[in-house]
């Protein structure tokens, strides 16, 4: 591999060309555990003992985690069709009737959520239809029959009819599809079909008054690459426009400048106090020192956040790229990624990432020949979600207990090893990759006034399609459960949305056309943190789901300071006690009084947020409190069996 | 690729120290070394033995109070030799709400132990993690490499039975 | 440099101090106290306790006042209605993670937990109580840790690691299982702990407490068969009257020596003779090395045994530069049971010697090889701290304050100032280079030159050039034994270069401040009770008439009488001991 230079670079794109015919396969670790490995073997075993000229590739997740393993196919003639829920099986009739035949397979397609609203006079090559609607009997097949009934009326026989698996849209009765543009009529009804037909299908012209709504709210920047590009080829990453913003950095702007292309943008951390990255980084810049650090921290904790993971295993090189950009604006030539040991297909991925970067150039001395050297290298972590904490992490990495300190002095003046230090988390550095590449400003028309830009969130619990959602700041929490992931799961009716994790709050159904921001979180009683996002349904105890979290801060806490060790522990007996029925009314006054005091004195964020969970669901819901201590023992037992049915249930 | 099994308490110095000297070759003049050292030392012999901290203590010359620290402050090093089989139960909260403290119940009866405790046979050993990334396909969990989604309890017997027979991890 | 000073309100209250001031210091200056459980003021914050919570005006966070430098303008609130709920809150939460045994613990009525549940006005327990059962150490006859009473504050990890460099002591597990626990989670005796007794000394409460022997000495005293005789150690003398009301460095000499025969002490001897003995003996080792080249040099003192420990384990490949000269209380000790005991007709095997010391470690060192019994006996039978004596004292209805002063007893009783400075760190080198300069050149130090001043004082790392008549004499001092390593480290830098030593002579002690920082004193002693208590012993040193070891009229007839000179056959044989290499872990 030879090394590039600024010119090589910037022409990368054109350098390279894919073969015409294609399928890739989501190799995350979700999309691994759910069969993606003998997925691709078998796509790979079919091709060759087919002899089809097509090439097999793995990526990362496209976020879809509901509908793992997932494999896209791209061939001449059709449009990038993505199946889910694929087994081995499939994977062979994929091969045969996809890629040989440009057939496309019944009851797994995705339909793309990139919906046009013009046809120009583009005719379809083949439709998608899905009944959404929440009533009983799915009439997919009916609809699906009654198309091509109506399309053999009108003598179109080129035109096939599938059913897909999902639309992303729900709710919204009979949905059709027209590809290769993407069209999507909703709400379609039998008499709709012959206009669809004769407008669009014949004539390539759009019937507006069936076009869907709303378009997908989702705005890819931090997932831009994840699922399309191979993370362990460097090539690829380079023609998906890769490196162009750390290029373009280099070759045009100062350290000061890039600061300042962050500032335009109002990029703001995504780790989750929101602290404007800009200024982490001038104030890491500031002080003078012969060596300084940047850290990516890696090592998410959140239970049921995984968009970390996802972009290092599915677009490790934006995160470099990220990382290399902020050495060379805060002035560091040394960064490490403190990533979680049990990731351990991120840490793979992103060494060989490290490994290609220095193999192009883009690591190392005289970085494109700006005179710029920096070095990264991966630090694990070893199973401490305080270690998300900055001063934890950088105990950390020196090789000891990861046990905060008091601040000041911050990192940015007495960080790592004592040096100036900039710690930013995975989604930070993904995103500023992307800004150094399109612009700040470009950046800043996402979102609010005062959170800039998008945030990806994991939606999970019981939700109908747990994903990886990313939309602009400032949409409403409900549009984000229901139009993009399809509501609660099995028709049930949604209670809460916990956002935050376990330092985060539970916002209630009535509050959730709130438009999402640091801002209106925090006013809520919740955090914005690393963008957790869990749907509970009308069965779900909040005293429960309180008691998951804060027993989690409860072994998480790291035992320096005793407001969190013992006020934690202590809280958790009460929320225990409660839950077994054998609370007094007293103890929501005591349980106030320890959330208070490990709030105001705890010593970090971990202390101070633990609390949260305890104390959002006291706000919204105390009458759940208050019916196990009027309730007793009985009431108790009758809660935890009913948990225990619906987890066998559902499980 | 994993080297002979070691048996632990080793009485010969030197032995340990031949042990311990490749992990610490490749790291010995990196900055922030310890926690990357133990990880390559836990990948070999799926703990920390004492003699080894005691080597590495003075190797590195870091106090053994120091290793010691360090290893019960993070959950992933042991100080005892794990089981021949790892259960890990991801306790994320989608798996939390998805029946996971049912699945945990279950296997504590099968296998007759405690959530962090190992068989007596030593042919298991059954934990409770953090978050293992797999929101989408909760409950899940992890047993050796295999990582199983959408568990119901009634596929467990058949897991564990299936990992039993498949050998040497 | 220009000091930069820091003008901001406290309770709004102008305070003006140095740059860096933390706020809990600043508040101090202006006469607020602000509770603090986890910060002694010889470490450095740990932001562990939570107690010490003020607020900034303008800020919604309430920072530590322990680990916040004090701003210009800042404008900071230490008590209101709510720091005071949230302090009381946390109290009780530490206190439901404590027993409650306070009637039976080694620091009831001086707990500083105690202290803050009882002003905070704590009536109940609120919280159900929640204390692991971790079974206490008392593996090592120095001191005795209870795991359960531990606070987690971390003052002994902090001082075992940072200050000592001992590395005994660490934090293992997390969360609400954190303990502290010696190295490596084994007993102590078994870990690399010296015996200093700083743990003990810094702990707030009664987690870790030196081992409490009055009850043996007690006995001793009731036992008819026995003839208890006792000494006081240099340090010893002005530190105890802090636990009677006396400000730290009251000299109260002649208290104690009364004090000690209503106790039933048969006889009464200062352990400032028996430091002149060792200055005999060490002088003369070092002249006989530096002067006659028979030896190695450095010279290095060995009278602490907290730092012949350090020593044996982390450093000894200085074993031959040690002095064998033994500590004043082990030469009390045999001179004690051999000379005394024949002189006064006493059987040595009905001798009970106990001595009073400042520190643990001397406990330690009683059985610390064959040669602390060349009389034939255990030497010294057993050692009580100062805080032991105290509370036998107390324990004895004697109104200590009002006793009138009383004289030791005679021939192992009178001492001279040189004496009486080895409780304060570079009092050792100091004896040690007034008698040397007399041997070497047969003259006495006069006047001013007498006192040696840049070996005194509480700087971490004393260096000298002493001048003996013409010939240079490079000495260092070192106390807290994180010091240590420095000074040694030059010396085998040289060494290994092969050239000329950078040091004569090195006196070390492991406890900051020397023995009146000693880890069997009395609580709370910091940087300002160090000053006083060594002040007391210059004081003592310059009201004796002897000033220096040779000059001792007791002295001067043991070796006339018994001993002959120094490092005679004799002396040697009851004096003098020797050093080997020790394993730091025994498991």
């Amino acid at each position: 591999m030879s090394k590039l230079n600024p010119k090589t670079l910037a022409s990368f794109q054109s350098q390279m060309s894919r073969p015409p015919n294609w399928a890739s396969v989501g190799m995350d670790t979700g999309g691994i555990a759910a069969g993606a490995r003998e997925v691709f073997d078998a796509l790979v075993a079919e091709k060759e003992q087919k002899g089809v000229a097509a090439e097999i590739r793995q990526t990362g997740s496209n976020g879809l985690a509901y509908a793992d393993p997932i494999v896209q196919v791209k061939t001449e003639q059709l449009p990038l069709i993505t199946y889910g829920s694929v087994d081995s099986e499939l994977a062979a009739v994929i091969v045969e009737n996809h890629l040989v035949k440009n057939q496309l397979i019944e009851d797994h397609i995705i339909a793309t959520r990139e919906r046009s609203t013009t046809l120009d006079e583009q005719k379809p090559i083949a439709i998608l239809v899905k009944d959404t609607s929440e009533e009983q009997g799915d009439k997919t097949s009916f609809f699906q029959l009654s198309l091509q009934q109506e399309l053999e009326v009108h003598g179109i026989k080129d035109v096939p009819v599938h059913r897909a698996m999902d639309m992303g849209i729900y709710d919204q009765g009979l949905c059709i599809q027209l590809l290769p543009s993407g069209v999507t009529y909703s709400n379609v009804l039998t008499p709709d079909l012959r206009r669809i037909i004769s407008q669009s299908v014949e004539k390539g012209i759009v019937v507006e008054d069936l076009l869907v709504e709303d378009a997908d709210p989702q705005q890819k920047i931090v997932l831009r690459n994840c699922g399309s590009v191979d993370p362990e080829c460097i090539e690829d990453y380079l023609q998906h426009g890769g490196y162009q913003g750390l290029g373009r950095l280099l070759k045009d702007l100062t350290p000061e400048q890039g600061i300042d292309e962050l500032k335009t943008s109002g990029l703001r951390g995504r780790g989750g106090a929101g602290f404007p990255v800009w200024l982490k980084w001038k104030l890491t810049r500031d002080p003078e020192s012969d060596q300084k650090y940047v850290i990516c921290n890696a090592d998410e904790g959140d239970p049921g956040a995984f968009m970390d993971r996802s972009v290092l295993e599915g677009d490790p090189h934006s995160v470099l790229e990220g990382l290399i950009i902020a050495g060379y604006c805060v002035g560091a030539n040394k960064g490490y990624l403190y990533i979680r040991a049990e990731y351990p297909l991120a840490v793979k991925r992103i060494q060989k990432a490290i490994d290609e970067a220095r193999q192009k150039g883009l690591i190392g001395e005289n970085i494109l020949g700006s005179g710029f050297s920096f070095n990264a290298d991966i630090r694990l972590g070893a199973g401490a979600f305080v270690c998300g904490e900055e001063t934890a992490l950088i105990a950390s990495i020196e090789g000891k207990r990861g046990s905060p300190i008091p601040r000041p002095p911050f990192p940015s003046v007495k960080g790592l090893f004592e040096q100036p230090t900039s710690i930013n988390n995975v989604e930070t550095l993904a995103s500023v990759a992307a800004i150094l590449e399109n612009s700040g400003k470009w950046y800043a028309q996402f979102g609010t006034e005062e959170s800039r830009g998008t945030k990806v969130f994991a939606v999970t619990g019981k939700v109908r399609n747990a994903q990886l959602v990313e939309v602009p700041m400032g949409i409403p929490i409900r549009k984000i459960i229901y139009d993009v992931c399809g509501g609660v799961l099995s028709g049930n009716k949604l209670k809460a949305v916990q956002t935050g994790g376990p330092s985060g709050g539970v916002i209630p159904e009535d509050l959730l056309d709130t438009p999402i921001s640091y801002e209106s979180l925090s006013k809520l009683g919740s955090i914005m943190g690393s963008g957790g996002m869990l749907v509970m349904d009308q069965n779900d105890s909040m005293v429960d789901v309180a008691k998951f979290y804060l027993k989690f801060c409860v072994d998480e806490s790291c035992g320096k300071c005793a407001p969190c060790r013992v006020g934690g522990y202590q809280l958790l007996q009460l929320l225990e006690k409660i839950f077994r029925g054998k609370a007094l009314d007293t103890d929501i006054e005591q349980i106030k009084r320890i959330c208070e005091a490990m709030q105001k004195a705890s010593l970090c964020g971990l202390g101070q947020t633990a609390p949260n969970p305890v104390l959002s669901t006291l706000r919204y819901f105390e009458e759940e409190y208050t019916a196990f201590i009027e309730g007793g023992a009985s009431y108790a037992r009758k809660v935890k069996r009913q948990l225990a049915d619906l987890a066998k249930q559902s499980a | 690729m994993k080297t002979a099994p070691l048996t632990f308490p080793i009485d010969d110095v030197e032995r340990v120290e031949v042990e311990v000297e490749p992990h610490v070759e490749k790291w010995q003049d990196q900055e922030g070394n310890l926690i990357m050292i133990l990880h390559s030392i836990q990948n070999e012999h799926g703990y920390v033995p004492r003699e080894i901290s005691m080597e590495l203590s003075a190797l590195l010359e870091i106090p053994l109070a120091r290793i010691y620290e360090v290893i019960t402050f993070y959950h992933y090093f042991k100080l005892v030799p794990p089981g021949k089989h790892n259960v890990a139960v991801c306790n994320g909260t989608a798996c939390y709400l998805k029946g996971a403290p049912q699945l945990i119940a279950d296997l504590e009866r099968k296998l007759s132990i405690k959530e962090g405790e190992t068989t007596e046979d030593r042919e298991f050993h059954l934990e409770t993690v953090r978050c293992i990334g797999c929101c989408g396909m909760a409950p899940a969990m992890v047993v050796d490499e295999k990582t199983h989604g959408r568990i119901k309890i009634s596929d467990l017997q058949g897991i564990l039975d299936e990992t039993k027979k498949g050998g040497v991890k | 440099m220009i000091q930069r000073i820091v003008n901001a309100t406290i309770n709004g209250i102008p305070v003006s101090v140095p740059y860096g001031t933390s706020i809990l210091d600043a508040a101090r200056a202006v006469q607020v106290k602000i509770p603090v459980l986890c910060k002694h003021p010889d470490l450095g914050a740990t932001a562990a306790c939570g107690l010490c919570i003020v607020r900034i005006a303008g800020s919604q966070k309430m920072p530590r006042a322990c680990a916040t430098p004090l701003e210009n303008g800042m404008e900071i609130f230490t008590h209101d209605g709510e720091l005071t709920e949230i302090r009381r809150s946390v109290i009780e939460l530490i206190l439901s993670n404590h027993p409650s045994e306070c009637l039976s613990c080694g620091r009831n009525t001086n707990c500083e937990l105690q202290t803050l549940a009882a002003e905070f006005g704590i009536r109940q327990d609120s919280i159900e109580r929640y204390v692991r059962d971790l079974p206490q150490d008392a593996s090592n006859g120095s001191i005795i840790i209870d795991f359960n009473k531990c606070i987690k504050c971390g003052r002994c990890v902090q001082v075992c690691q940072e200050v000592q460099d001992v590395w005994a002591l660490s934090f293992l597990e997390r969360g609400i299982n954190t303990r502290m626990a010696p190295a490596g989670d084994i007993l102590l005796s078994e870990s690399p702990c010296i015996k200093c007794g700083q743990c003990a000394a810094h702990c707030p409460t009664g987690a870790i407490v030196e081992n409490d022997e009055t009850a043996a000495v007690w006995a001793a005293l009731r036992d008819p068969e026995k003839h208890c005789t006792v000494q006081i150690a240099p340090s010893v003398r002005v530190a105890l009257g802090e636990e009677f009301g006396y400000p730290p460095g009251t000299n109260l000499t002649k208290k104690i020596y009364a004090v000690m025969r209503r106790l039933g002490f048969k006889a009464v001897f200062d352990t400032n003779f028996s430091a002149d003995l060792t200055i005999m003996e060490e002088a003369n080792e070092f002249v006989e090395r530096f002067a006659k080249g028979k030896g190695e040099l450095p010279l290095i003192t060995s009278c602490c045994p907290a730092w012949t420990d350090y020593m044996e384990k982390f450093h000894h490949d200085f074993v031959d530069n040690f002095s064998t000269a033994k500590s004043p209380q082990q030469m009390m000790g045999v001179m004690a049971k051999t000379y005394y005991s024949e002189k006064m007709g006493i059987d040595p095997a009905k001798h009970y010697q106990v001595s009073i010391m400042p520190c643990t470690a001397k406990k330690y060192e009683l059985e610390r090889d064959e040669e602390m019994f060349a009389s034939g006996y255990q030497d010294v039978d057993i050692t009580l701290t100062t805080r032991e004596l105290a509370r036998m004292i107390k324990q004895s209805g004697i109104a200590f304050e009002e006793l009138a002063d009383e004289e030791a007893d005679s021939i192992l009783g009178t001492y001279s100032g040189a004496g009486t400075i080895f409780g304060a760190t570079g009092g050792v080198m100091e004896a040690a280079i007034r008698t040397a300069y007399y041997f070497v050149t047969n003259e006495s130090l006069e006047g001013d030159a007498i006192n040696v001043t840049p070996v005194r004082g509480l700087e971490g790392v004393k260096i000298a050039d002493v001048d003996i008549k013409g010939t240079q004499v490079k000495v260092a001092v070192a106390h807290g034994m994180a010091n240590v390593g420095k000074v040694l480290g030059e010396v085998r830098d040289a060494r290994k270069a092969g050239k000329e030593t950078p040091y004569h002579f090195i006196e070390v002690m492991a406890c900051p401040g020397g023995c009146i920082g000693g880890g069997g004193q009395p609580y709370h002693t910091d940087i300002h009770t160090r000053m006083q208590r060594a002040a007391g012993l210059y004081n003592d040193d310059e009201k004796c008439a002897a000033r220096c070891s040779h000059e001792n009229p007791e002295i001067k007839q043991v070796y006339k009488e018994y001993l002959g000179h120094p490092n005679s056959e004799k002396a040697h044989k009851l004096l003098h001991t020797h050093y080997k290499a020790k394993k730091v872990y025994l498991k």
